[in-house]
């Protein structure tokens, strides 16, 4: 179908901004709706851009659907549960007097970097291939910095997805669905 | 006295006569009576004697002649009647045998004198005979002399030594003082002292080559005696005071042009080499026939003996000369190789590395689609997949150039709608156009189908081409695309004379004539628009962006879209009034007609085989094996969504205890530490290949030790985390549909 909204103004040519944004006649009551859904995609894509996440979470909110509605909620939760297990673990072994048992840290290191990378926690991810050099360089120091980022990251990631979920919940509530 | 029966003798003459005449009787007779005695014995000793008869006349002859003297001893006493009976007797007989012998002689002597006679000749025609032996055994030495010089020649096939053997042999059979060969130089105009015989190192003496003497020399085949003192003779000092004789003769240098097949070689050659020989000085020798024969003979042999030299240098140069030519091919194959390996491996670099993010773009734009989207979303997010699609095919046809060039590059038929292809076509441009403040306008003529069978991207490809050339070309005013169906007489291009296009019941040719108000093409540079590497001098190459690579590549596509159209049937030209009239770029192609409306999707560029994926697998058993809680979640979630039963087991035990025939498929997190014991162990407890299921290793890693362990274990397949809900679905109708990831 040819694009007839694109209509060129008399002895001009070019796209302008301005005629990019064709705002679609909806009812009113829908208006509502849409906002909210313009305010998820929004915040989504800048998700994304921030490099919260990465197309896993896409491929995980596509695995939603009416068969397993809070499937995403669930992952996640899930997610966030072992992460606080593994970064338990991790400062304990790493605040060891003694010896540091470097070897659990890294089997720790790499179920986290499982974990985020099947959930789309793009940053966290990024942050365990750091983690694990140095881990295998026996880096106390190195480690422990890492440790407390990846602390940091995960309660930064905690903290977007609540607020991605709210949104959906009101989307839900205005009548909506997700996925859209 | 009485009468007595004795003669008297006659009176006594005087008794010393009587004396004398008794004694020579007595001789006489013995004389007489030894002759047949000698004649006998040497007539015994003798082989040959024919006349035995005559000789036994003879013998009684004398021997008579001996007894009538013999018995006259008796006669010059008194003697008795008896012995002048005997005497008598004697006498008679011997005048019988002595003209009985007389008359014998008169046969025989003629007879004696012609044994003599012929003797004498016989004795002549023997020292004839001899004489002539004697020459037969010197030809024949001569013979032999020049086979053994012609054997030394010939054994060796190297010039130098030829010439200096051939000196050498005639030296020793002719005991010659010297001998000399003097070859032509390289200008043809003078002869050069080459070889001689006894001198060590010639000097590099000239002669002029016309002098007379060696014109005598060499129009003549046969060896000629030459003066000692003409210039090519005096070689050295006088040894005596009389020079040996000297003789000359020609070498004809032979060229291997001169060898007909089935002739003897044209001695139209004008290169001669002199062969001078001289006899020893103060020898008074003098050149026999034989000898010269000898040299002449020689001379030829010597020429044979050399072209055939020369020859074999020829063919020895020519060989090392392949040689060396087939060394530096060999090197040229190899670096050829090595550039065409080198660019494959280019190609397919360039290839992933372009590839990749076209599918990602592709990939995602079709999620996209999935989603809940406005219509003017909508319609974006098809744009862009369009406009993908087609990169991504062009992509793969720009970089399968090669492919292109092997002519192997093939169709892709479907049917489609005509109208809409050209429309989005235009869509697409006109942007860009926009841009350029080109305005673009579309005719589609009334009698075009709205459906036709053909390669619908490529026809897509072609047109965006040449419209995008259009505007690229054109800084104002505007483009028009026209589209029809090409009628029978403007099939026929005059411009085209090689295109015979011939419609029939099931295809028609379309025409597309796209003209633009650009710059315009200089008559001239029509044929160079087409072809590769011409730079065309006209004022589009110097006023377009990036004009010389945007030239080339440019040209570049018009390769591609030659190739399409040829692939299509068709034939595609430019017409122009000329530089600053713009110009027109005119193609037809050939497409099917089609009967049915039913419009094939524009498949998307990327795994093919999502066409024939299918969108869930209901009652497909899949066991997940991850030690990974959050994994273990989404794959089971993943696979739940396309309709399988999964079953989730966090260990090896596990696995093994919960694992049976009913599984169809098993994803096995290899980065467990017992990953891929697990593997095995399912491999050994489910051994029926058609029974057990199929193995499928989830990794992170996708490097090949991982993939080769894999295989090793026997595993079906890998796949890497974190796998999309496409990717699954890939990766399951592949394995049901192969048993195998491919």
């Amino acid at each position: 179908m040819p694009l007839h909204h694109y209509r060129p103004p008399p002895n001009h040519g070019g796209i302008t901004s301005t005629q990019q944004q064709q705002v679609t006649h909806q009812p009113p009551a829908m208006d509502v709706l849409s906002q909210s859904r313009r305010q998820l995609a929004d915040y989504t894509n800048s998700l994304h851009r921030d490099g919260f996440l990465d197309d896993q979470f896409s491929q995980l909110q596509q695995l939603q659907d009416e068969s397993s509605p809070d499937f995403v909620m669930e992952v996640v939760s899930l997610f966030f549960e072992d992460c606080q297990k593994l970064v338990t673990n991790m400062a304990r072994a790493l605040s060891e007097l003694q010896a540091v048992d470097f070897k659990q840290v890294d089997s720790s290191v790499h179920q986290l970097k499982g974990s985020s990378s099947s959930v789309g926690a793009a940053r966290i991810k990024n942050l365990c291939v750091a983690f694990k050099t140095c881990c295998d360089s026996q880096n106390r120091d190195g480690c422990m910095r890492c440790l407390q980022e990846v602390n940091r990251e995960c309660v930064l990631l905690k903290n977007k997805l609540q607020t991605l979920f709210r949104l959906e919940q009101q989307i839900i509530s205005a009548g909506g669905s997700i996925p859209m | 006295m009485e009468s007595c029966n004795c003669i008297e003798p006659q009176l006594p003459p005087d008794e010393l006569l009587s004396k004398y005449q008794y004694i020579s009787d007595f001789f006489i007779a013995l004389a007489y009576f030894s002759i047949p005695l000698e004649l006998i014995y040497f007539v015994k000793k003798s082989a040959v004697f024919p006349y035995r008869w005559v000789l036994v006349q003879f013998g009684a002859f004398i021997v008579l002649c001996g007894a009538t003297h013999l018995i006259n001893l008796w006669t010059f006493t008194i003697h008795s009647r008896t012995v002048a009976i005997v005497m008598t007797t004697a006498k008679i007989l011997t005048a019988v045998v002595s003209c009985a012998t007389a008359l014998m002689l008169v046969h025989i002597i003629p007879d004696l004198l012609s044994v003599k006679t012929r003797e004498l000749f016989l004795k002549n025609k023997a020292a004839e005979l001899d004489r002539e032996m004697g020459l037969i055994r010197t030809q024949e030495e001569t013979g032999r002399h020049v086979r053994m010089l012609t054997h030394e020649i010939r054994s060796t096939l190297d010039r130098h030594t030829i010439l200096k053997t051939t000196l050498v042999e005639l030296g020793r059979t002719l005991s010659l003082e010297e001998c000399a060969l003097w070859m032509p130089t390289r200008t043809g105009l003078e002869l050069q002292l080459a070889y001689t015989l006894r001198q060590q190192n010639p000097v590099g003496y000239t002669v002029p080559i016309h002098l007379p003497v060696i014109n005598q020399v060499f129009s003549s085949n046969r060896a000629v005696k030459i003066s000692p003192n003409s210039p090519v003779a005096r070689l050295r000092p006088l040894a005596g005071k009389y020079p040996g004789e000297v003789v000359a003769v020609r070498v004809p240098l032979l060229h291997l042009s001169n060898f007909q097949i089935n002739d003897w070689p044209e001695l139209s050659t004008k290169r001669y080499a002199l062969m001078v020989l001289m006899l020893p000085s103060d020898s008074a020798r003098q050149w026999h026939t034989y000898e010269l024969e000898l040299v002449e003979v020689v001379a030829d042999q010597v020429a044979v003996a050399l072209s055939h030299a020369a020859i074999l240098e020829e063919s020895m140069r020519a060989r090392d000369l392949l040689m060396e030519q087939n060394v530096a091919l060999d090197l040229a194959r190899r670096e050829a190789e090595t550039a065409i390996r080198a660019r494959n491996d280019f190609l397919a670099v360039m290839n992933h590395e372009m590839r990749t993010p076209m599918h990602a773009i592709i990939a995602l734009s079709s999620l996209l689609q999935e989603t809940e989207l406005t219509p003017e979303q909508r319609l974006m997010v098809e744009t862009i997949l369009k406009s993908s699609n087609l990169l991504a095919t062009l992509i793969n046809d720009v970089l399968d150039l090669s492919r292109l060039e092997d002519g192997s590059l093939q169709l892709d038929l479907g049917s489609f709608n005509l109208h809409s292809a050209f429309r989005e076509v235009i869509n697409l441009i006109r942007p860009i156009a926009s841009v350029k403040k080109l305005v673009v306008t579309l005719h589609l003529a009334p009698d075009l189908p709205e459906y036709a069978t053909g390669d619908e991207k490529r026809l897509m490809q072609t047109l965006l081409n040449v419209v995008g050339n259009a505007v690229k070309f054109s800084k104002e005013g505007s483009i028009s695309i026209t589209a029809f169906v090409a009628k029978a007489e403007s099939l026929r291009d005059p411009r085209a004379p090689d295109f015979f296009p011939v419609p029939s019941d099931n295809h028609f040719f379309l025409r597309v004539q796209v003209k633009d108000t650009g710059s315009g093409i200089n008559p001239q540079d029509y044929p160079k628009l087409f072809t590769k590497f011409a730079q065309s001098q006209s004022l589009a190459t110097k006023n377009s962006a990036g004009s010389g690579l945007g030239l080339a590549i440019c040209k570049r596509y018009h390769m591609l879209v030659i190739r399409f159209v040829n692939l299509m049937d068709g034939h595609i030209w430019l017409e122009s009034e000329g530089l600053g009239k713009g110009c027109t770029a005119i193609f037809m192609v050939k497409l099917g007609v089609t009967e049915c409306c039913t419009e094939s999707k524009l498949p998307p560029a990327t795994n093919a085989s999502m066409n024939h994926a299918q969108t869930a697998f209901p009652g497909l058993k899949v066991m997940v094996m991850d030690d990974n809680g959050v994994s273990r979640m989404v794959t089971k979630g993943l696979l739940v969504h396309l309709g399988c039963d999964v079953t989730t087991v966090s260990s090896g035990d596990e696995c093994l205890r919960l694992i049976s025939q009913d599984h169809h498929v098993v994803f096995i997190d290899v980065c467990m530490y017992d990953g891929y014991e697990v593997a095995l162990r399912v491999h050994e407890k489910l051994t029926k290949r058609h029974e057990r299921p199929l193995t499928v290793a989830l990794t992170a890693n996708s490097d090949k030790a991982t993939k080769d362990h894999c295989r090793r274990v026997g595993m079906n397949g890998v796949v890497l985390k974190p796998v999309s809900v496409d990717k699954m679905r890939t990766v399951l109708s592949d394995l049901l549909e192969h048993r195998n990831l491919v």
